[in-house]
């Protein structure tokens, strides 16, 4: 009778965890897009801002915030992944690696306050770059550094021992086989955990704050300043003048983000239909 | 009673040449030694095949003949092993361009995520052949010694790994065959497929045997009574002691009088 009570008590609790985790991701969703559906527009979309920019469209925040997101994907991209593939191909496995490996940890758990920080003081400053695209991307890409190894890393290593013994055995040097099986082998989990980096990249605020700027300009050049879509976020509901369209921002934000992570999970269950 | 396929050839050729020759071979993984004070010659087109229990080296003494031992660390080879004459652990000698010439088939079918065409053209394309007309010859030639080039020559393109298990082993066999190889490796080829394919990978190894040296692992002794030419019987006596090969001579006599006691009472089942 007892074990009877206890069972169904852990079960209800675990059920009631459960559900709370859907229900807050229920809710705000939810709370967002009944507030910013009415705003979103073509005209929201596609044009630019008015008066004191709170009101009219975002376009050019839209635009920034992809410009720095593309940048940032351009050099976080073979630094990352380069660098996974030689910590599970080539490094001995030892004491070195198990450091590099923390170091990328602790990197990831960096606050991105700091991290924009840094860019501040090193990219906008001491480098004199100002705030621009490149600034922000380069403070960027070291947030999404330790989650491109990461997942490379795992990735290279989920590739199966057989499937690199087959290309040794045919005669191939170890950067043939690399090179020519194991990463493409592993390609699809790579794309995933880049595009989680980029979700993450898309909704970064603290980093982006201290090395863009703030002003609303569509950036052309890598040296131009601009306003990603967080930062005007911040400024239209902050300073309150302009609620509506924080929402509307607000959920075509979260619209992209969304668009990326169901990338790749799609990605990665394709990808498993062809193996399994 | 069982078939053995040695009969047929007896006199139909002319004495076959050792293909390679292992001298007191020792091998360790790390302080632990797996294989003892191996000698054998390995003689030139037909099978020969490894039988014993489980854990007894045969494997491990399979991967010493194209050096896929190299990539555990810390394994270390003694004694020599030379193919055709020519000692393959000398220094100077490149492990990846004897792999080319010592091709290797695995328990586990193990296509590349690719095409079924670039699955076979990769080996080529890794020895500089660029050519289309080129490599669409070797793709042909390769799956049609492979026996496979019938069922998959309208899906090409497709995955290599839609396959079944057993096409999947053949399209293994043809990658390997497109590089040419004169010996080809066999670690238990046929244990992880259904029988019919064990069928059709018998007798491709039968027609593959005039003109490479093939040598395979197996579990099954029938198998090894049905395919190979030779066989050697492998035992590791104690735990932790290293494995030695107990006895080597034509299969037809290993099968009916084997000349060790061991040997016979692992043929007749009574253990492993």
């Amino acid at each position: 009778m007892n074990k009877r009570i206890a069972n169904r008590l852990a079960l209800s609790v675990l059920w009631l965890c459960a559900g709370t985790t859907v229900a807050v991701l229920g809710a705000v969703i939810i709370y967002v897009f009944v507030n910013g559906i009415g705003q979103l527009s073509p005209e929201f979309i596609f044009t630019w801002p008015q008066g004191v920019n709170a009101e009219g469209g975002i376009w050019p925040t839209i635009v920034s915030t992809l410009y720095v997101t593309g940048l940032a994907m351009l050099i976080v991209t073979p630094i990352g992944v380069l660098a996974a593939v030689f910590l599970a191909e080539y490094a001995v496995q030892g004491r070195l690696v198990r450091i590099i490996r923390f170091a990328a940890d602790s990197l990831a758990s960096v606050p991105s306050i700091i991290m924009g920080l840094f860019g501040l003081a090193l990219f906008v400053e001491t480098m004199h770059i100002g705030f621009s695209m490149i600034s922000a991307a380069l403070a960027l890409s070291f947030l999404m550094l330790p989650i491109v190894m990461r997942t490379t890393e795992e990735a290279i290593r989920a590739v199966p021992k057989y499937i690199r013994w087959g290309s040794y055995g045919l005669g191939a040097s170890k950067w043939q086989t690399v090179s020519r099986i194991v990463i493409p082998a592993a390609m699809p989990r790579i794309l995933t955990g880049l595009i989680l980096a980029t979700g993450r990249a898309v909704g970064e605020t603290a980093v982006v704050i201290f090395t863009m700027g703030q002003a609303i300009n569509l950036p052309i050049s890598p040296l131009d300043s601009g306003r990603p879509m967080t930062v005007h976020l911040y400024m239209l509901a902050m300073e309150g003048i302009n609620l509506p369209a924080a929402y509307g921002t607000a959920l075509l934000l979260m619209i992209m983000i969304l668009f990326f992570n169901l990338t790749a999970r799609w990605l990665l269950r394709r990808n498993r239909r062809m193996q399994g | 009673m069982m078939h053995v396929s040695a009969d047929v050839r007896e006199d139909a050729t002319k004495p076959r040449a050792d293909k390679i020759s292992v001298k007191n071979l020792d091998f360790y993984y790390g302080d632990f030694q797996a294989l003892t004070g191996i000698t054998v010659g390995i003689k030139e087109r037909g099978v020969t095949a490894f039988i014993g229990p489980s854990g007894c080296g045969k494997s491990t003494f399979l991967r010493c003949f194209n050096r896929m031992n190299d990539l555990i660390p810390g394994t270390k080879v003694d004694g020599t092993i030379l193919v055709d004459g020519e000692d393959i652990y000398a220094p100077g000698v490149d492990p990846v361009d004897l792999r080319r010439r010592v091709g290797m088939i695995f328990q586990q079918p193990n296509p590349f995520p690719m095409s079924i065409y670039d699955n076979v053209a990769f080996g080529p394309r890794l020895h500089g052949v660029t050519k289309k007309p080129e490599l669409d010859e070797i793709v042909e030639r390769s799956l049609e010694r492979a026996n496979l080039w019938k069922e998959v020559k309208e899906i090409l393109p497709r995955g290599g790994l839609t396959l079944s298990g057993g096409q999947q082993q053949r399209l293994c066999i043809a990658r390997v065959l497109a590089v040419e190889p004169d010996i080809m490796l066999m670690d238990e080829p046929c244990s992880a497929i259904d029988p019919t394919s064990v069928q059709k990978i018998e007798d491709l190894m039968d027609e593959l045997k005039d003109r490479i040296t093939i040598i395979i692992v197996t579990h099954n002794m029938q198998q090894a009574a049905r395919v190979s030419d030779e066989t050697a019987f492998f035992l590791q006596e104690k735990t932790g002691q290293p494995a030695e090969m107990v006895e080597f001579g034509r299969t037809a006599e290993i099968f009916t009088s084997p000349k060790d006691r061991r040997t016979e009472d692992y043929i007749t089942g009574r253990f492993g």
